[in-house]
Formats: C-alpha cells, sequence, structure tokens
C-alpha cells in the first residue's frame, strides 16, 4: 500500500468534496475496462455494486439521432440529442491497475457509443434474466459482430430452471461462450463471474497468438 | 440554480465549453484516463476547472469526474482538455493495444481472485 507521503500533491491538494469518496492510490496508472450487459432488471447494478469499492456511481453520454456523441457542443442545442445513462463501480486491482465495470443496457440506442465509450474493453459480461431471454438476444448479437470477447451469465431470480443446453440452445450460443449461473447479489459469485471472463479472454488470445491466421470474429 | 447535468439546458453545456466543440476523435481522453492535478485552483478560474482539480488530486478516472461533476462525458471530456493544454492537470492514458498485454491480463486474475 502507498503511502500517502509518496505522493507531494496528495498533502497539498484542497480536500472539498465529500471524504466518502475512495481516492485512488497516488501510483494508479493504468485504468481497464469490463462491461456488464443486460436489459432493465437484469441486475447489472447489483452485481457492479457486490463487487465495487465504491458505491455504483451513475453518468451519462449524450449523442445525436445520427449516433454520434455530441462533442460539437452546438449539437446539443438542436432537438437531436438524446442521453444515454450508464453506471459503474471500480476495483483496484493491485497499485497500477484499476478496473472499471460498467452497467450498460443492451438496447440498440445504446450501441451507438459502444466505440466511444468502451474501445479498449477487456471484454463483457452478458447479464440474462432467464425469464427474459430474448433481451439478450441483441447484445449477444452485437458483440459477436464486434468481436468483443464475452460470456453470458444467467443471474437466478428463482424462476424455472433451464439445463445449461437449453439455455445455450435459446441463446444460439457460440460452443466456445462460456456460460455461468451466479447470483449478482453475491460478492463471490460476481467475482467468479469475472474471473471466468478474464480467463476466457486469456484463452481467446493465447489460441490467436498460437494460430496467427485464425480472425478473431 | 440547478447543479450541472441531466436536466440542464442545452445552453448551460454550449456555455461551460464555451461553445467550443471538438472533443472529437483526437481527443485523447478515454473514459478511464486517469487524471490527476498538477495545481491547485486558483481564484477566478472557472468553477468546473476549479471543481476538477478538487477532485483530482489523487487520480481519478474520466467517468468518475463526470459522475461527480454530473455532466455528459463528452462535456467533461472538452473541460479536461482545456486543463490538460494549460498543463493544470497530467493524464495517465490506459495501456491500449490491439491485442491485450498477456502480463496485465494475468495482473487482473491476481488482483480479482484477491478480492
Ligand atoms: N432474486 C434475485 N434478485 C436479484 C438478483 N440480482 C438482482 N436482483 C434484484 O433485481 C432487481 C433489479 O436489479 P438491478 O441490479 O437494479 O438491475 P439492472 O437494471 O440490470 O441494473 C433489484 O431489485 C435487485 O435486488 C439475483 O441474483 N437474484
Ligand atoms: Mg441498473
Amino acid at each position: 500500500m502507498d503511502s500517502a507521503t509518496s505522493e507531494p500533491r496528495t498533502t497539498s491538494a484542497p480536500r472539498t468534496t465529500s471524504e466518502t469518496r475512495t481516492p485512488l492510490d497516488a501510483s494508479a496508472d493504468n485504468g481497464l475496462k469490463i462491461v456488464i450487459v443486460g436489459g432493465f432488471g437484469a441486475g447489472k447494478t447489483t452485481m457492479v455494486r457486490s463487487v465495487s469499492e465504491i458505491r455504483p456511481l451513475n453518468t451519462e453520454e449524450t449523442m445525436t439521432r445520427a449516433g454520434e456523441a455530441v462533442d460539437d457542443v452546438s449539437g446539443v442545442r438542436g432537438k437531436t440529442a438524446t442521453t444515454v445513462a450508464f453506471d459503474f463501480g471500480r476495483i483496484t486491482l493491485d497499485s497500477h491497475n484499476v478496473l472499471y465495470l460498467f452497467g450498460a443496457p443492451g438496447q440498440e440506442r445504446f450501441w451507438f457509443l459502444w466505440d466511444r465509450l468502451f474501445s479498449g474493453t477487456l471484454g463483457a459480461v452478458v447479464l440474462v434474466d432467464t425469464r427474459r431471454i430474448d433481451d439478450s438476444w441483441y447484445a449477444i448479437d452485437r458483440l459477436e459482430k464486434h468481436g468483443t470477447p464475452f460470456i453470458v451469465a444467467c443471474n437466478d431470480f428463482g424462476g424455472p430452471a433451464f439445463t445449461p443446453e437449453q439455455i445455450r440452445e435459446a441463446l444460439d450460443l457460440d460452443p466456445h461462450v462460456p456460460l455461468v449461473t451466479c447470483d449478482a447479489r453475491s460478492r463471490e459469485s460476481s467475482k467468479l463471474v469475472l474471473i471466468t471472463l478474464v480467463e476466457h479472454i486469456r484463452a481467446l488470445y493465447a489460441d490467436l497468438s498460437r494460430a496467427p491466421r485464425q480472425e478473431l470474429v | 440554480m440547478s447543479r450541472p447535468g441531466r436536466d440542464d439546458a442545452p445552453d448551460r453545456l454550449y456555455t461551460l465549453t464555451q461553445g467550443r466543440s471538438r472533443s472529437g476523435p483526437d481527443n485523447p481522453f478515454d473514459l478511464v484516463t486517469l487524471v490527476v492535478a498538477e495545481c491547485d485552483p486558483v481564484p477566478g478560474m472557472q468553477s468546473e476547472h476549479a471543481a476538477i482539480l478538487r477532485l483530482t488530486g489523487r487520480p481519478a478516472a474520466v467517468v468518475e469526474i463526470a459522475a461527480e461533476l454530473e455532466l455528459p462525458v463528452s462535456i467533461t471530456r472538452i473541460l479536461l482538455s482545456d486543463l490538460l493544454a494549460a498543463g493544470r492537470v497530467s493524464a495517465r492514458h490506459p495501456r491500449k493495444a490491439a491485442v491485450p498485454d498477456p502480463d496485465i491480463l494475468e495482473q487482473v486474475l491476481v488482483g480479482l481472485r484477491n478480492l
């Protein structure tokens, strides 16, 4: 653990806002992203909260109807701008690496902003409520097209139990994509979901480097 | 006057960034770029700039700054480019690569297992 004195700015910095904010180590220098995608009520915020070291925060991005993020600020003045909201949490992995977890709704309009917000993401968890499996079709489709590594996690709401085969079938899931069940309210279970994703990513890229001509689609 | 944020009139956002446009493709700030203040706020500074400097005494990600300021990410990125250009903040960008560095993936796994 770095001591506060290792970073001169820390002592001279004005301390104004809520001390409830947990500051990062002064040595933190590499932000990483994982996105949790799922329909409304699938448990995204719950999962972020279960593993995050900060209370999940909410923010938004503004985009025009054409799908451009509003960086031409005058564009906001027209009537064509809409916003998409997403929440996020944070996990300090070590003194350099900080993992940010984003909860993103899988709905269509959000995908206009995917590149903008989530380029460079390590991978995604598709969080599925098995009572509403079809909520996930669109997200899976987009992730596949995009070449973003992902796994599927079924959040157990105590509905009728499906076999993994039934779920794979309903999702038309590629056999190499890991499928796990989880309880987003549990820290341990949510942690395992993330570990499964990162192990999957590692295996994918290890395969790629062994077979360089293989395309990741 | 309400806090800047979601219910803002577009004109308010326009004023915040002085109508400046491009946060563009060349804006270097990623959602998880870690920003660190290089100076203290000074009197007369735009209040959002001062707020950013107060939030970044220790590293804070762009997305955290946006959430704290209750501003859209794109507007926050414009404010940050101003501060960066003026040398008032520094930026630690994520190490981006077409394929993730296996060492980093290993570090992520170790970090997660230690949670
Ligand atoms: N039974 C059960 N309820 C859950 C689980 N995960 C989330 N919930 C509940 O489902 C509701 C919606 O979860 P939320 O995280 O807000 O969904 P989001 O819209 O995807 O962010 C909340 O009331 C949660 O408490 C779970 O694993 N099991
Ligand atoms: Mg939510």
